[in-house]
């Protein structure tokens, strides 16, 4: 028991995490202090709520690609409420926020489970359509800080026991997705409709529509993190997190959920998101020349990969002993 | 409210333009065409502001203001013969494409219309002199001086860029590094690349005030990386210690001036863009001046430009935007 849980993969990745900040603290000191980790733990919550999101999608063997384009959208609606209307009380923004985010997850969930496409075609396509929407409806402009109520702009930061709520919010996350996907049905059905779709059909689960599910809380955490993210920078445009869906995926990756889907914990994906967030913001303060910083997020996802693989390989049985020699 | 009221002018113009054709308006006087990316962007529409002023202060200067409805050279071309068919005296056009417009704009310029471009040129056989908003060494300066004007008694720096391989800023900071030692006791600590993403940039900012606890000024040559530097110094509790400055829009600027987070930044001023333009073309028109290269040519209250061997010019410094003019300007672009 105690074996197993040392060398499970999140217990190696605890032990990654430390060995990463003790060697960011050789070269930049005040980076493992309790304030300034506080401070990555924040920056890295909208990472951590769509990593959680993904992970879902990935599990049922499915991948959303189209979670950056779902939040920079939401988000420019939500700043645009704002704009309309300061006057509207935060919680019905939050409210828009998950609803559209969950609307334009389960666009992505119906033609992945009623027409049946692949889902990473479909996911490009509304990638490119979110971005597209955005501009016919913001022109192009941006919605500027200025323009935002302070309401709007105050609530991710409010700290509450001396974490703001964007922190909060994520932590709140990471145990409400923890409970539902280890004591639920739907939780435990995602893996299965991932893990064996065939076996899952025979247990009467119904695979597309458990994708749907998937999709659906894919969008609307990332809809969530849309608010989140307009009111953390204090600006919305077209082409806001442009290229988040890949550290997304990767933070997931990163957590060993299997790409192949069925395998993966909210542990990791938190465990991953953090991982890639302690790299992201330190490498600014490592003082490390910006042309390698991308070299060095890249080799840390690879390795992470390498990693994942060696330890989820199967070994076949061998049959023929000839062909063992052979190889 | 401004936009109608363009709106309106340019359909009164061109109306009466195509009612009296070119024999009965009042001849004497000179009638340039502004002719803008699109209409109804508050950017071209400030710059006609100015062309108005300009021609106000030049006396019988008729100017219409006009441009597609969309951002595409065909259109910018159908507006350009028009204007030909008019025989105005002068066209001053902020082109959609370098290329595209060269044949119209030749033909308009054997007819004997003085053509200019300014703002986003067009190629040097499309045009007899093209303004450019600032030049490279006049950007790489302005925004060193806007970092140092505010501290008197000298103080540490740093350059928040777009990517590593933006051309644009990697220009500017290399002409400011040339001018360093016109500011003693300014010092640059370092520079860091915000790749343009507001995530990175605010994460970028973050490291240098972390790096550099003393650090007085974040200069950033870039609209996404001022806006999300700003940001940042709000955000960590630092208005007032660490001044943000640099590039960036009136209006995605407003709430850090507002803030304190900058104390100042720069961009072109569109309305003396509009004014130069319309004092170039006036000018050539007239025949006060003539388009060739070390031509001297007098832009009225913003000053003299000398055209270079392409017969091309900047205007002036940028212009720097600080809380007594960010109302203005905040609305217009």
């Amino acid at each position: 028991m105690l074996k197993r849980l040392i060398t499970s993969r999140e217990a190696l990745l605890v032990g990654a995490i430390g060995l990463l900040l003790i060697l960011i603290s050789t070269r930049f000191s005040g980076f493992a202090a309790p304030s300034n980790l506080a401070n990555v733990f924040n920056d890295t919550s909208p990472l951590i709520l769509l990593a959680i999101g993904q992970m879902i999608v990935i599990l049922t063997k499915c991948i959303d690609l189209s979670v950056a384009a779902n939040l920079a959208l939401t988000g420019m609606v939500v700043s645009m409420v704002n704009v309309a209307m300061p006057g509207l009380p935060i919680i019905f923004i939050v409210a828009i926020a998950i609803g559209l985010g969950a609307l334009l997850g389960m666009f992505n969930g119906i033609l992945v489970w009623k027409l049946q496409i692949p889902p990473i075609v479909v996911t490009l396509g509304t990638m490119t359509i979110f971005r597209g929407i955005i501009f016919l409806l913001s022109d192009g402009k941006w919605v500027n800080s200025h323009e935002m109520s302070p309401a709007f702009k105050a609530f991710p930061r409010a700290e509450i026991l001396g974490l703001p709520v964007l922190s909060w919010i994520a932590i709140f996350a990471v145990i409400v997705f923890g409970i539902v996907m280890t004591r639920t049905t739907l939780g435990r059905a995602f893996y299965a409709a991932g893990g064996n779709p065939h076996a899952a059909t025979y247990a009467g689960i119904n695979v597309g529509k458990t994708q749907f599910w998937a999709f659906t809380i894919s969008g609307a955490l990332a809809g969530l993190t849309g608010y989140l993210w307009v009111s953390r920078f204090a600006v919305a445009y077209v082409d806001i997190a442009s290229g988040f869906e890949l550290d997304v995926v990767a933070a997931c990756v990163i957590g060993g959920v299997s790409i192949m889907g069925g395998i993966g914990t909210v542990a990791g994906a938190l465990l991953g998101a953090l991982f890639l967030g302690i790299i992201k913001n330190a490498l600014p303060v490592v003082d490390i020349s910006p042309f390698w910083q991308l070299a060095i997020s890249g080799g840390a996802i690879i390795i992470a990969v390498i990693l994942n693989a060696q330890a989820n390989r199967k070994k076949g049985r061998i049959i023929l002993k000839q062909a063992e020699q052979a190889s | 409210m401004q936009r109608r009221t363009f709106t309106k002018l340019t359909a009164g113009l061109s109306l009466a333009a195509s009612l009296f054709g070119t024999t009965a308006m009042a001849q004497d006087d000179m009638r340039i065409a502004i002719v803008v990316k699109a209409l109804g962007i508050g950017f071209f529409e400030a710059a006609a502001e100015g062309a108005e002023e300009a021609a106000a202060e030049l006396g019988g200067v008729e100017i219409i203001y006009t441009g597609p409805t969309d951002t595409t050279a065909e259109g910018q071309i159908e507006v350009i013969n028009a204007l030909i068919a008019q025989n105005v005296d002068a066209i001053a056009v902020s082109a959609n494409d370098t290329d595209a417009l060269v044949p119209t704009l030749k033909r308009a310029m054997q007819r004997g219309i003085t053509v200019i471009s300014w703002d986003s040129g067009v190629a040097e056989d499309g045009r007899q002199v093209h303004l450019n908003p600032s030049s490279n060494a006049l950007i790489g300066n302005m925004i060193i001086k806007l970092a140092a004007d505010h501290l008197p008694d000298g103080g540490d720096v740093a350059v928040l860029s777009a990517t590593t391989t933006s051309t644009n800023q990697n220009i500017w900071i290399e002409e400011m590094n040339k001018v360093m030692g016109n500011y003693p006791g300014i010092n640059v600590v370092g520079t860091v690349y915000g790749d343009d993403l507001a995530d990175k940039s605010y994460r970028e900012a973050q490291g240098l005030m972390q790096s550099y606890p003393d650090l007085d000024a974040i200069i950033a040559p870039t609209s996404v990386g001022i806006v999300a530097a700003a940001q940042a110094v709000a955000d960590a509790g630092k208005i007032g210690e660490v001044n943000v400055t640099g590039l960036g829009l009136p209006s995605e600027m407003a709430g850090a001036i507002e803030s304190g987070a900058s104390q100042s930044f720069a961009i072109w001023n569109p309305i003396d863009l509009g004014y130069s333009a319309t004092m170039i073309a006036h000018a050539l028109a007239s025949g006060a001046a003539t388009a060739e290269p070390g031509a001297e040519i007098s832009i009225g209250r913003v000053g003299t430009i000398t055209l270079d061997e392409t017969n091309s010019a900047a205007m002036a410094d940028p212009f720097v935007y600080d809380a007594s003019n960010i109302e203005q300007f905040k609305s217009i672009f």
